[in-house]
């Protein structure tokens, strides 16, 4: 549905209004990105200087150098790439293994009901909503008996766990709209329950795996709790890394190094948003909001 | 729903095959019971023992519950929650309307207007706090650049003032939200049934009066699960805080998110830790549940 049509000359004033508005919010939602860029390319001596809102008078690439291999971040002055891969080591298993367990979830949720498959789904429904603060020390504990505590492969297995919940409901959702016939026929033709999967169901589920991998690999990409709490030092995901950077109370602020740094944690999931945001936005409207 | 497949082809492939579905679902299902069901109890168990560096299963009763109620910290914690979690919710949702009824009246460059007010949704707490951090640097952020524009007089020190600091909180959280607001906003839009609409339109009403009377009202389970969404993510903001402002200063942007980190980790106070945590949980839990049980029942008709 689309709101009254403009008609007659009334309506051009009330455009220019709207189109008006429309741009002075566009402009605030893009300030923060514009200053964050431009001072990523600025001198120090600018930053101080100068106007937060011009462009850099003289372009430098010095801040990225130095955010990506030498700015100092605790004791180690190895900038931010490290902790880029390790990000990078922690998303991709987790999002694959965590949205592998979600579709076979999802498939069995709605293809292949048991009695009490509600009150299941229900229980790995609500994990998506627990403050993770519940589960901070009981963790803690478990990845040290595990031995994986101050790891990469700690904080996988974390993101796995916890991921469930959302790969779980989404594609739940999806096969729930996905017609029983089709099941029924393969059944009939002497289909197991893999064969169905991989077969009929699978092929059918693109719309849906890129939601899922978006969704994941965003909310992974981006944690903050699960990798202060349990992977400080070497093994710390971007963001941790990041934050030790911008806030660590020795020496000058770069401000310029900051801001590159910062750029390097958004980048990914900039380019993730951009590439496939309307495919994302399209499938959680239609997923995620309704139960 | 087909179920189980037949059952009269005996033999263990057949055993095999029934069971087959349950022996799929049950590590998710199991690794869900352990690390959250029996974490919440393990925790829940915690914050009425004696815990302190390590844990301690000795019961105490209510003694760190008490403890937790009369902290100082906590109080502030639970005000600044009140505060940011209100402004947070009423901002979003606010402005997520006002911008999905504008973006609702044929605009020409709808996708990149969306894309624009949205990409902040993808970027990490850390990122954006270190962003509005530069951004509202009292020194060298937007007091300088309007200084250096010619407003001399302009001061704006709400990041190191701590009573305001609370309130840059919530200008980056509600930035970076809104647009995913707009966008349910938007979706609820355009699932509206015309037909009243139109009636409307013919009876002269203005625009304005259909919004309001007609398809505002229409748009409730979006408002529900908007303040849904939006309770939840207050409740849970940490790492925004922490990029921000560090919970300062002193301790006036701490928040239970914050309250429960500092005592877990550096103070080494397991028991209060565990009841904070433990009452997170529990307010969530009272927005959570009925909201849950309402649409997965919805779901059932």
């Amino acid at each position: 549905m689309s709101a009254a049509p403009p008609t007659a000359r009334a309506g051009t004033l009330s455009r220019a209004i709207l189109y008006a508005i429309l741009a002075v919010f566009a402009i605030i939602y893009l300030m923060p990105l514009y200053v964050m860029l431009t001072t990523s390319f600025k001198t120090l001596d600018e930053i101080h200087q100068g106007n937060m809102l011009a462009l850099p008078s003289n372009w430098t690439i010095q801040p990225w150098l130095e955010a990506w291999g030498s700015a100092c971040i605790g004791l180690e002055c190895n900038g931010v790439h490290g902790y880029f891969f390790n990000s990078i080591r922690i998303v991709v298993p987790a999002v694959l293994i965590s949205g592998l367990l979600g579709a076979f979830n999802g498939y069995v949720l709605t293809k292949w009901r048991f009695r009490g498959h509600k009150i299941v789904f229900g229980l790995i429904l609500f994990s998506c909503f627990i403050p993770f603060q519940i589960i901070l020390l009981p963790m803690a504990r478990v990845l040290g008996i595990l031995h994986v505590a101050n790891s990469t492969t700690g904080l996988v297995l974390v993101h796995i766990v916890y991921g469930i919940g959302f790969t779980t409901l989404f594609f739940r959702n999806y096969y729930e709209t996905f017609p029983n016939e089709l099941i029924r026929a393969a059944q009939l033709d002497g289909a197991g329950f893999f064969t169905i999967f991989f077969r009929i169901l699978l092929p059918a589920s693109t719309p849906i795996i890129v939601v899922t991998i978006i969704w994941q690999f965003t909310n992974v990409w981006n944690d903050f709790l699960f990798g202060v709490s349990f992977a400080s030092g070497d093994s710390a995901p971007i963001t941790v890394a990041l934050n030790n950077l911008v806030n660590s109370s020795t020496g000058v602020k770069a401000y310029n190094v900051n801001m590159a740094a910062a750029m390097v944690a958004a980048v990914p999931t900039l380019i993730v948003y951009i590439l496939a945001g309307k495919y994302f936005l399209r499938g959680l409207m239609s997923g995620s909001v309704k139960g | 729903m087909p179920n189980s497949p037949s059952r009269q082809g005996g033999g263990a492939r057949a055993h095999l095959q029934r069971w087959l579905p349950k022996l799929v679902l049950s590590p998710s299902f199991v690794l869900v019971l352990f690390f959250v069901y029996g974490f919440i109890l393990w925790t829940t168990y915690i914050s009425f023992s004696n815990s302190g560096m390590l844990p301690d299963y000795s019961w105490a009763g209510l003694r760190q519950w008490s403890r937790l109620w009369n902290s100082w910290t906590w109080g502030i914690a639970l005000h600044n929650i009140w505060v940011f979690g209100l402004l947070y919710i009423v901002s979003c949702i606010t402005l997520g309307l006002l911008l999905a009824i504008l973006l609702d009246q044929r605009i020409r460059a709808e996708g990149a207007l969306r894309t624009i007010y949205l990409y902040p949704m993808a970027l990490s707490f850390i990122v954006t706090g270190t962003a509005w951090q530069w951004f509202l640097n009292p020194g060298l952020g937007l007091e300088k650049t309007m200084h250096e524009l010619g407003w001399t007089s302009f001061s704006f020190n709400w990041l190191i003032n701590s009573e305001m600091a609370i309130y840059t909180i919530v200008i980056a959280a509600v930035w970076q939200a809104t647009g995913f607001i707009m966008a349910m906003f938007l979706a609820g839009l355009r699932g509206i049934d015309g037909e009243m609409i139109k009636a409307a339109q013919i009876d002269g009403a203005p625009t304005w009066k259909i919004y309001l009377r007609i398809i505002i009202p229409q748009l409730r389970p979006v408002f529900l699960s908007a303040v849904v969404v939006l309770a939840h993510l207050a409740i849970k903001s940490f790492d925004l805080i922490v990029a921000m402002t560090g919970g300062g200063p002193g301790n006036s942007t701490a928040v239970p998110a914050t309250f429960m980190y500092s005592y877990a980790f550096s103070r080494n106070e397991m028991g209060i830790a565990a009841a904070s945590a433990v009452f997170m949980l529990a307010v969530i839990a009272a927005l959570i549940i009925p909201y849950l049980y309402s649409e997965l029942r919805e779901s059932r008709s």
